[in-house]
């Protein structure tokens, strides 16, 4: 279908009224609407249900609603003041002394009221105020327009189609991705990354369109978009991260204002089910792999197992209760300024430790549960995100230990001696290689071990997120700023 | 009537017709890839004594990582040299 054209109707000079019949207000102030046409002559009204009022007035017939659409109509009257084709001035329903401060005509209604306030206009009825945006502002839309067939369940239309994880979606409908392209700045043509397994550009628009499908709400939008930026760079590696036989998908951890802006969640159940954000802007990514890129489970996407993380794996850090700097802050953005960190991840497992009061205890439970991570006698392949409940975190925040600290001491916890690591040691053939003999070898290599604080408040469990091949090799940590 | 929005990249996939088999590799030019996957140099290493028994040269060639795509200088150099390419993968 071709895309409808979206063009602004000019003002006419002047003054211009916007009514509608069905106002109470714009009856009142019909009289006024003549005086104006008397003393001043350069009154264009426009009315938006009924051609013939005010009557003797030449209304502007606007019951198409583009005048009122396009001008942000949003009460009626509406009495705008215009020179050289431009807004100089408006004021919304009847106020005496707004509209002769706006008309420069003083005595204006001398038997009205004082003021009235007006009704709402047609242009901004919800029954009606998706098909005008989908008409009106359309034409900024450059996707293919695909009509369904009357008999056609647009649910299983989308099924049929390839285009869902396999779960429902929301069907993407032009008002649907307007709405959603309202939530940046960015052009809907603007591209966003170039998305593997394809390599294909990634606009604004195509992603806005996959964010509506998996149910984000327009402010979820700049989140999803800066993940697929972090995604698609050559140190997070989305192809590899995609076609992998490894379990792995991206993880998004959140930071900044915008979690708390947008509702996500940080606490109860963060790696769990329940909050749309966290959910959908997860799945939004994946969508736009899986449509804009073309990655396809059993076709580039060559995972043995895959996990349900693949679906969707989004969270926010719980900073305020934190006793260190958020995650985006030690990855070098400023504190208050809103990112994502995207790691390739596995699912989750639980460290339980509800013994250990002292940090030291507690750092040795962390290193004996990362210790077998994969396989205990495989190491620095691989990188770890360490999930912290705030149990856990206040047994660090009271002994003082920072970030750092904790990072450091669980490293001193896995540096694993070689004979517990070669090829055949312990009867199991599995191992590391000849060529890294060495007295002892760290589990992790320098910075492969991510933490972040999330979780309900009671609880004394962590949560580890195993990663995939690491480093410049694989995939790296990959940070970037959420942009309006 | 609905009207929905295509979510994806709206491209039609270009059909390539596969190369001619070449009827025997004697005085071919074959390329060996190993993707740097552990012990893929074991796999090729065989292979191309294979390969040389039969007559073919062999060129052996590297990608910098298995978890990336070859990069573009490296397909245009395999391409320009090679009759036959074989990419191996191992574990």
């Amino acid at each position: 279908m071709p895309a409808p054209a979206a063009k602004k109707p000019s003002l006419p000079e002047g003054l211009v009224a916007v009514v509608k019949r069905d106002c109470p207000t714009c009856c009142l102030v019909e009289p006024v609407l003549r005086q104006l046409r008397e003393v001043s002559g350069r009154l264009t009204v426009c009315t938006q249900d009924d051609p013939s009022f005010p009557a003797g007035l030449r209304a502007v017939d606007d019951r198409e609603l583009e005048m009122s659409w396009h001008h942000a109509i949003e009460t009626v009257p509406t009495l705008l003041r215009v020179e050289g084709g431009v807004e100089v001035g408006r004021t919304v329903g009847w106020n005496r002394k707004d509209w002769e401060a706006l008309t420069g005509v003083s005595g204006l209604g001398p038997s009205l009221p004082a003021h009235r306030p007006g009704c709402g206009s047609l242009s901004v009825d919800p029954d009606r105020a998706d098909a005008l945006m989908a008409r009106f502002s359309g034409g900024k839309i450059r996707s293919r327009r695909i009509e369904l067939a009357s008999l056609e369940d647009e649910m299983e239309s989308l099924f049929d189609r390839g285009w869902t994880d396999g779960l429902p979606v929301v069907p993407p409908t032009e008002a649907r991705v307007l709405r959603m392209l309202e939530a940046t700045r960015r052009a809907p043509d603007e591209i966003v990354a170039t998305v593997p397994p394809d390599l294909a550009p990634a606009s604004v628009e195509k992603v806005a369109i996959n964010a509506v499908m998996a149910g984000c709400k327009p402010e979820y939008l700049p989140v999803v978009l800066a993940a697929l930026e972090a995604a698609c760079t050559d140190e997070f590696n989305m192809h590899g991260v995609l076609a992998t036989t490894m379990p792995v998908g991206p993880v998004i951890v959140v930071n900044g204002p915008i979690r708390r802006a947008i509702g996500m969640n940080s606490g109860v159940n963060v790696l769990g089910q329940g909050n749309r954000a966290n959910l959908t802007i997860g799945r939004a990514l994946q969508l736009v792999i899986r449509n804009v890129g073309g990655g396809r489970p059993g076709e580039v996407d060559r995972a043995a197992h895959g996990s349900p993380g693949k679906l969707s794996f989004c969270f926010a850090e719980d900073e305020e209760g934190s006793p260190w700097e958020p995650l985006s802050v030690e990855r070098g953005v400023s504190a208050g300024v809103s990112a994502v960190t995207l790691f390739s991840g596995e699912g989750t497992r639980c460290v339980i430790d509800q013994k250990s009061r002292t940090a030291d205890s507690l750092a040795s439970t962390f290193a004996a549960n990362l210790r077998g991570l994969h396989h205990p006698k495989l190491v620095f392949a691989f990188d770890a995100m360490l999930v912290i409940g705030p149990e856990h975190a206040r047994v660090f925040r009271d002994a003082g230990w920072s970030k750092a600290r904790l990072r450091a001491e669980i490293d001193a916890r896995l540096q694993i001696p070689w004979a517990d690591l070669a090829r055949g040691a312990h009867g199991i053939a599995e191992g590391m290689p000849e060529q890294f003999r060495s007295e002892t070898l760290p589990k992790f290599r320098p910075g492969g071990l991510l933490l972040v604080h999330a979780g309900g408040t009671a609880g004394m469990f962590s949560e580890i997120v195993g990663g995939w091949q690491s480093g410049p090799t694989g995939s790296q940590p990959t940070t970037k700023e959420v942009r309006p | 009537m609905t009207i929905l929005l295509d979510p994806t990249n709206e491209r039609t996939i270009a059909g390539r017709t596969l190369t001619a088999r070449p009827p025997s590799l004697q005085g071919k030019v074959v390329g060996l890839l190993n993707i740097s996957k552990p012990r893929g140099d074991v796999f090729l290493d065989r292979i191309a004594e294979q390969l040389k028994a039969t007559g073919a040269e062999v060129l052996r060639f590297t990608k910098p990582t298995y978890t990336k795509p070859a990069p573009v200088d490296l397909r245009h150099e395999i391409a320009g040299k090679c009759d036959v390419l074989i990419e191996a993968l191992a574990d």
